[in-house]
């Protein structure tokens, strides 16, 4: 069959959604956050919730979020999303709020916003992009950076002894009464990214039960702050990454 | 039940990250020898193996790649 014949409208089985810009991405080519940044649009298109989401970006590489997904948003600062995504949702209870964040961004200069909005159990979304490292200002290490892994500030590798042990943040959130669901996922395979939009999907239909805050790490990659090509930091990220920070379901108050 | 698929790609948009490239069950998509206005290498059809599954579209960070699908 000559390919002429299938390429029709009617034959057409995946396209970019409609929520996603058409602004070209600022990414590094083959970062996740624009793979994670198209998972949110289809989660947030297929509910038909466009009118009713507000997103909070961070900051980090993820800053310009607010140019690639059709919705509204605010722009936090450091670390500081998800005190803007509670007044948010308590001043809007109808909508649908959800904050955007890296690793230095919630993990570091952010801890204890994210500690706090997760202990009252606030009922929003918390996206989380674990990569290991501080991607937007050149890759410095992060509390989550692997013990041994080499970044601009840790050139010889993460030494525990200089610079202390990678911080599992969202094990530790799981402990908190106020989170309702808590999940790892990473967007690296068609499979894998597939589970992780049926995990943001379900943390935006909990936000709605007014039942705790859903937490959903995506262990991510930043080939350019690690050094390799896309495709060899996703599979680094599989042998390296996944044995410190494995996916899968921690916690879901509805099981 | 069998498929064949096609895919088209914005070929001004690719950044050549070939992370489809490497999601393909089918092993049909490879990198130009030519480059685009921004300087990549962009992806594009192999040969004539697409079964439309949609893998290389899922995993694309640019959204970037229409998959077509028919039953045969
Ligand atoms: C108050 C403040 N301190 C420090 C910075 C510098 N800064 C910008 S982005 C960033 C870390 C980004 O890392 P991460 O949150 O992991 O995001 P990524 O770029 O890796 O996605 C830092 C420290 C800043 N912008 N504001
Ligand atoms: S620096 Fe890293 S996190 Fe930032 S866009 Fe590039 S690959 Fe992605
Ligand atoms: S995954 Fe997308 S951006 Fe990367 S090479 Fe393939 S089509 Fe281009
Ligand atoms: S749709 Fe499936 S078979 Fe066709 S090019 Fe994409 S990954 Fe390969
Ligand atoms: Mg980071």
């Amino acid at each position: 069959m000559e390919n002429l014949d299938i390429k029709r409208p009617e034959n057409i089985v995946y396209r970019k959604p409609a929520l996603l810009t058409d602004n070209i991405m600022h990414y590094c080519p083959g970062c996740s956050h624009g793979t994670v940044h198209k998972l949110i649009a289809e989660v947030i298109e297929e509910m038909g919730i466009q009118d009713q989401t507000v997103g909070i970006s961070p900051v980090g590489c993820s800053v310009f979020a607010y140019n690639y997904i059709d919705i509204d948003w605010q722009e936090a600062a450091h670390g500081r999303a998800p005190a803007l995504a509670t007044a948010t949702k308590r001043l809007c209870p109808e909508k649908y709020v959800f904050t955007y964040q890296g690793d230095g961004d919630l993990a570091s200069i952010g801890t204890a916003e994210i500690i706090h909005a997760c202990s009252r159990g606030e009922n929003i979304v918390v996206i989380f992009i674990n990569n290991g490292i501080y991607g937007m200002t050149g890759g410095q290490m992060a509390p989550t950076t692997l013990l041994g892994m080499k970044t601009s500030t840790t050139p010889y590798g993460r030494d525990p002894k200089l610079n202390g042990f990678p911080l599992k943040i969202t094990e530790m959130l799981a402990a908190l009464d106020g989170t309702a669901y808590i999940t790892r996922q990473s967007v690296h395979t068609a499979a894998a990214a597939r589970k992780a939009k049926n995990a943001i999907r379900k943390g935006f239909e909990y936000s709605a039960k007014n039942i705790g805050l859903s937490f959903i790490e995506i262990v991510s990659t930043c080939n350019s702050g690690w050094k390799l090509s896309p495709v060899e930091a996703n599979k680094w990220m599989e042998e390296h990454m996944f044995a410190k920070y494995p996916v899968g379901d921690i916690k879901d108050v509805l099981k | 039940m069998a498929f064949k698929g096609t895919i088209e790609i914005d070929t001004q948009k690719c950044k050549g990250c070939a992370v489809c490239i490497e999601n393909c069950p089918a092993k049909c998509i490879r990198l130009s020898k030519s480059v685009n206005s921004k300087g990549y290498r962009y992806a594009e059809l192999a040969n004539d193996g697409c079964v439309g599954c949609a893998s290389c579209a899922t995993v694309c960070p640019d959204s970037v790649i229409t998959v077509y699908r028919v039953k045969i």
